[in-house]
């Protein structure tokens, strides 16, 4: 046992890779929210009336809303008046026009990251949208997108340019009276992504935004809308990390994806926000929510998460299967280590006939963390002939940790076929044993156990995030086995 | 003649599998139909049978001047056709014995003969086990639940033992069959061949001909039945492969 | 004829309290311990009341029309016969009738039964037998866990003590026939069950819920079953009531180091039912199974909630849930399994699947793992849907027609619970009157 305690200890002192802090002068509003922040944010950004009163309208709803109580995290409330709503690296001019204007000390930080701004530099046809704190600083190969009617760009973009679309789309799958952070979000959500693929068109390249916390006392409410018109396919990567402070950050997302009749959307996350120390200290708080909706016939969502980082992860990646014949996935790594807390899972909700939905989750709990699988399959009346299949699996490492199951199954229509399997395992001493009488050393041993449980969710990932992800896991992993 | 099966054309989920099948077996006959995967055998028993998952296009199958088209599957297995499954499903809860004493008193009737009881179907199926090979502790078990891949096998040989059909499918009953299975299985058959009952074996390899002798080898490629012989040209495919079928085939569809 | 306390009419919350304020009165001679669980009893109900469905214990079994309707207590049982199908007499077993929750001594079927256990109706117990009452009554269901134990706390009056001391085997039955004997609707009966199997015990308590009239009641029984060191318990609830009848029960055992407890729960009667089912494993090499079949028909709702707790290592649970709904039934299944941390090489298995055989019929499942040690082997699968299609064809590529080969796959469904009920003589007369009631037309349409 020996030797599994060691690698267990290595597990548990691994270090946060990404938590240096940039110093870079930033243009805030002060802390607390009240309507006046709000439009004030609103007036920043030279937003359309509809998009103002829609922010206050949320806000109005989210004072009358609890914050909810449901989920098997435990923390302490944020006090959301210490919270600074909006900061913005200070740009020289006011949005950079090319690459060349946007401010060295981001292109560095980026760099660190392992996410080139440089175009050139992106050997893997990635298409990327940076967005620091609050707002997107970036955006690569506009241009070629353009050609083909592809809109890619920061929402705030979207909102200046696209306003109709913006219109027509935002707070259609996730109205802002949804949930408290959702609420939230809506009222002060400051930037993130819009991609529009129009009719037919096939995105040529992985569609990417990465995300930063960069300044204290920030929360980052970014707002993602991604909508594949009829025919299209879309593929569309993110991932986030922050500094590593000793006080708890708020980030509270809201994602759309809207799929018409024959569209594909792709949407792919690796989540790495700093975690917190040993002793839960710190850590982002990561209440997001994300939704797509199958809106055609024949239309396809696919969510892929690996989720590794933050203190605290509270998120449930859906898909209403509103088209006949629409087709539901979700496949997610959730590691936890240390005293992470993490409740996620999806929600699948079949409205159209022939819908199918697929669930692979695989949690991972190491360390004390807290691992919880929180799912929703529902068959409405009218969906005749659904199908669902849902796997949720359970790697517990070392003694001290905890993983949960919480599917929830719904059935009013009795041609559905829901069927749901969970398990729960510890990594053997007699696997572990078997690849080291192979000549494997322990942690390589233990690597390729771990790797093996998530390969049905990695494979899903593009080539190089999986790439970045098995690493991911392997730097989270570090000697973690007993 | 017992079957009869002209210009069958069949698909599922509107994939077109069977091309225009014609065959004929005569009573006390053994055929076979080999071919490589895809290319339409196990679609051809599952027709035969009744599947409802497939849908037939177009042509006739005669089972004794009875067209087997518009029967439903327990009517067609009432007539006397019996498919042994290529993958037996498993039915937890429903009792081996009971489900087929079931099934043998439906054919009974159908046959205006008088119901057997439960004493003498037990006797009677026992004695069937034996042939089998067929530990008694099976007839207790359910449906096929938890039997090993053999045992499936050497479960449906049973079962048609007990049923006695008029015409038996086996749909690649020889797979997953280790060797000395294999001849349980196959002496099973044996056994049951009479003058008045017709045998279809469909298999990827030849090693079970070995030990049931077709009368007629019948080769299926991509919905069709290519070609025709006798013992011999199972075994030129089991030395040769199917590779040279398909050339002549093309050629002489070219010509 | 039944006597009744006063203001029948009185619905909601009050009625409850009022009857349990003049019942605490008029027990004031009793016993401290007694009066404690009742006035913690009261007090906990008093100030929860009804769940509602903004609760998640409760968010998808509705028990508003029960919270108002309009109630009133027995103080005596009416005169009844035993309906036909209830009586387990005849086959062998020691039967206990209880009326409107009152023991009815004409009715019961009275054995000799070996030295060392007692089978003794509670209110006569609580005279004679206080001591050993004092010792287990709600240690095993804790007197806040939920508002109807709370209920059931501040309002039982009679119901059964079977209580093996250390090394009684038994091989008779002991069965435990609650009927209803009201005429109109609004009955409240509150059954309390004690089952203490003390160590290297063997016993076999049944519990049938039933009723003579079409009257609309509500049945809050409570179980609690202690099964000591190596002692082997099997507990059989057949639940039978009228389709206008509410039953909510609880049922709460606590297993020492190497006892079996076979929980075995038949819901086929009442409008609706609810069903928690709690086990605390609380020592090693314990093995426990937990049976359920449930069917649904016109606007039925069964619910079962269960809870396997294992807490201490090496220890199995294998949990099985079937049900068939058919017309607008409706089913509810929450199954938790909680593994401590000490609780090591926990080999729990959990399977929860429900038949579909009407349109309009619907299922609600929740299966839940909450594992919290690391060399553990837990298991759990829920599948909802309709016949299997592939077996239909297998059977009817064998000869059989569509509804026989149907019906004797619901058969089957349904048998593949049964089949564990032990002894013999209840699996028979279970299997009897399920597979009368799948018999019935509207479960076998398509």
């Amino acid at each position: 046992m020996s030797n599994s305690d060691q690698t267990i200890n290595d597990f548990v002192s691994d270090d946060y890779k990404y938590g240096f802090e940039t110093e870079i002068e930033s243009d805030q509003v002060p802390a607390g929210l009240d309507e006046g922040v709000i439009r004030t944010i609103s007036a920043k950004k030279g937003e359309p009336e509809f998009l103002l009163e829609w922010r206050l309208k949320a806000y109005r709803h989210w004072l009358t809303m609890e914050e909810p109580e449901w989920a098997n995290v435990h923390y302490a409330q944020p006090d959301f008046q210490k919270i600074i709503y909006y900061s913005s690296p200070k740009a020289k001019k006011n949005a950079p026009k090319s690459m060349d204007e946007v401010d060295p000390e981001l292109i560095k930080t980026y760099n660190k990251l392992g996410i080139p701004l440089k175009e050139q530099e992106w050997l893997a046809g990635v298409a990327v949208d940076a967005v620091f704190d609050s707002v997107s600083v970036a955006t690569t190969f506009k241009d070629k997108l353009a050609k083909l009617g592809i809109i890619f760009c920061s929402f705030s973009e979207a909102v200046r340019e696209h306003p109709e679309l913006v219109r027509k789309y935002v707070g259609t799958v996730v109205p802002h009276t949804d949930n408290y952070y959702a609420a939230l979000n809506t009222a002060v959500f400051t930037d993130g992504s819009f991609v529009y693929i129009p009719k037919g068109v096939r995105c040529p390249m992985e569609l990417s935004t990465y995300f930063r916390i960069n300044a204290r006392g920030t929360g980052q409410f970014e707002r993602t809308l991604v909508i594949a018109d009829e025919g299209a396919y879309v593929s569309y990567l993110e991932g986030c990390t922050a500094p590593q402070r000793d006080e708890n950050q708020l980030h509270a997302a809201v994602v759309e994806l809207i799929a018409l009749d024959n569209a594909e959307i792709k949407y792919s996350t690796v989540q790495n926000w700093y975690p917190g120390d040993k002793e839960g200290r710190g850590g982002i708080f990561n209440f997001v929510t994300k939704r797509g909706k199958c809106a055609g016939r024949n239309s396809k969502i696919s969510w892929t998460q690996v989720e590794t980082g933050s203190a605290i992860t509270w998120k449930y990646p859906g898909c209403i299967l509103q088209g006949d014949n629409s087709v539901g996935e979700f496949y997610s790594v959730a590691v936890t280590n240390n005293a992470q807390q993490a409740d996620t899972g999806t929600k699948m909700i079949h409205l159209g006939k022939n819908t199918r939905s697929t669930i692979v989750s695989k949690g991972i709990s190491a360390g004390r963390g807290q691992n919880s699988y929180r799912g929703q399959v529902k068959v409405a009346r009218g969906a005749e002939n659904a199908r669902n299949f849902s796997q949720c699996d359970s790697l517990l490492i070392g003694d001290k940790c905890g993983a949960h199951t919480f599917p929830y199954i719904e059935v009013d229509n009795p041609t559905a076929r829901v069927e749901h399997e969970a398990s729960t395992s510890k990594i053997g001493e007699d696997q572990i044993f078997y690849l080291n009488q192979r000549g494997m050393a322990t942690q390589d041993a233990i690597n390729m156990i771990v790797n093996g449980y998530c390969k049905e969710v990695f494979r899903q990932l593009p080539m190089e995030f999986a790439v970045e992800a098995q690493k991911l896991l392997g730097v989270s992993l570090d000697g973690s086995v007993g | 003649m017992m079957l009869e099966i002209k210009d069958l054309r069949a698909s599922i989920n509107g994939r077109q599998i069977l091309k225009g099948i014609n065959l004929t077996i005569n009573d006390g006959e053994v055929h076979a139909i080999m071919g490589p995967n895809g290319s339409g055998k196990s679609t051809l028993s599952q027709v035969i049978a009744g599947h409802p998952a497939y849908e037939v296009e177009g042509g006739e199958v005669l089972f004794n001047g009875k067209n087997l088209l518009e029967l439903a599957p327990e009517e067609r297995a009432r007539e006397g056709v019996f498919l042994a499954f290529q993958y037996p499903v498993e039915i937890p809860g429903v009792n081996n014995l009971y489900f087929l004493r079931a099934a043998f008193n439906e054919i009974r009737k159908h046959r205006g003969l008088p119901e057997m009881d439960a004493v003498e179907f037990l006797k009677m199926s026992k004695e069937k086990a034996k042939l089998l090979e067929l530990d008694e502790s099976f007839l207790k078990r359910s449906v096929n639940e938890g039997f090993s891949g053999g045992e499936k096998k050497r479960n449906e040989i049973f079962q048609m033992a007990v049923l006695e059909p008029r015409m038996a499918v086996l749909d690649e009953t020889d797979s997953g069959l280790d060797i000395d299975a294999l001849k349980v299985v196959a002496a099973g058959v044996n056994t049951l061949r009479r003058p008045d009952n017709a045998t279809l074996v469909i298999t990827h390899y030849q090693r079970l001909l070995d030990y049931i002798i077709p009368d007629f080898v019948h080769v299926l490629a991509d919905g069709r039945i290519i070609k025709s012989g006798d013992k011999g040209l199972a075994l030129e495919l089991e030395s040769r492969g199917y590779d040279w079928v398909l050339e002549e085939d093309k050629s002489l569809s070219r010509a | 004829m039944t006597t009744e306390t006063q203001n029948p009419k009185t619905s909601g919350l009050e009625a409850y309290i009022t009857a349990a304020e003049a019942l605490e009165k008029s027990e004031s001679h009793s016993p401290g311990w007694l009066r404690q669980i009742r006035s913690a009893g009261l007090a906990h109900f008093a100030q929860r009341g009804f769940p509602t469905i903004r609760h998640e214990e409760w968010r998808y079994t509705n028990v508003a029309p029960l919270a108002e309707m309009p109630v009133r207590f027995p103080t005596s049982g009416a005169e009844v016969e035993i309906p036909e199908g209830c009586s387990m007499a005849g086959l062998g077993a020691m039967e206990l009738v209880f009326v409107d929750g009152f023991f009815a001594p004409s009715l019961s079927t009275l054995r000799s039964l070996p030295k060392g256990l007692t089978v003794e109706p509670l209110a006569s117990a609580l005279r004679n037998n206080a001591a050993l009452l004092e010792k287990h009554l709600t240690r095993y269901a804790p007197i806040g866990e939920n508002p109807f134990s709370a209920l059931n706390n501040a309002l039982f009056s009679d119901g059964c003590l079977v209580h093996a001391s250390k090394g009684v085997t038994c091989e008779v039955p002991i069965h435990l026939l609650f009927l209803s004997g009201a005429q109109r609707d609004g009955l409240c009966t509150q059954p309390r069950v004690l089952v203490v199997a003390e160590e290297n015990s063997r016993i076999c308590v049944m519990e049938t819920f039933a009723g003579v009239g079409e009257a609309s009641v509500f049945n809050n029984a409570l179980t609690e079953i202690s099964v000591a060191e190596h002692a082997r318990v099997e507990h059989i609830k057949l639940q039978l009531e009228n389709f206008r009848t509410y039953h909510i029960a609880l049922i709460e055992a606590r297993l020492g180091r190497g006892a079996w407890l076979g929980q075995h729960s038949i819901a086929l009667g009442s409008q609706l039912s609810r069903h928690n089912i709690h086990f605390s494993l609380d020592a090693e090499r314990i093995d426990c199974l937990l049976n359920g079949l449930y069917l649904s028909k016109g606007t039925q709702l069964h619910d079962h909630h269960t809870l396997v707790d294992h807490r201490k290592p090496h220890c199995s649970s294998h949990e099985f849930y079937h049900g068939i709904l058919t017309e607008k039934g409706r089913g509810v299944f929450n199954g938790k399994i909680f593994v401590r941390p000490d609780a090591q090489k926990t080999d729990a298995k959990q399977t929860n699947r429900a038949l579909l055989l009407s349109k309009d019929a619907s299922v609600d499942t929740k299966p839940q793992l909450e594992i919290f040690a690391d060399d553990v082997k837990c298991t759990h699968g829920a599948t909802i849907g309709e016949i299997n299609k592939e077996a239909l064809y297998y059977l009817r590529a064998r000869g059989i027609g569509a509804p026989e080969a149907r019906a004797m796959l619901t058969h089957a469904f349904a048998t593949e619970i049964i089949s564990r009920i032990k002894p013999d003589t209840i699996r028979d007369h279970v299997n009897a009157l399920v597979h009368a009631r799948i018999s019935q037309p509207e479960f076998s349409h398509a």
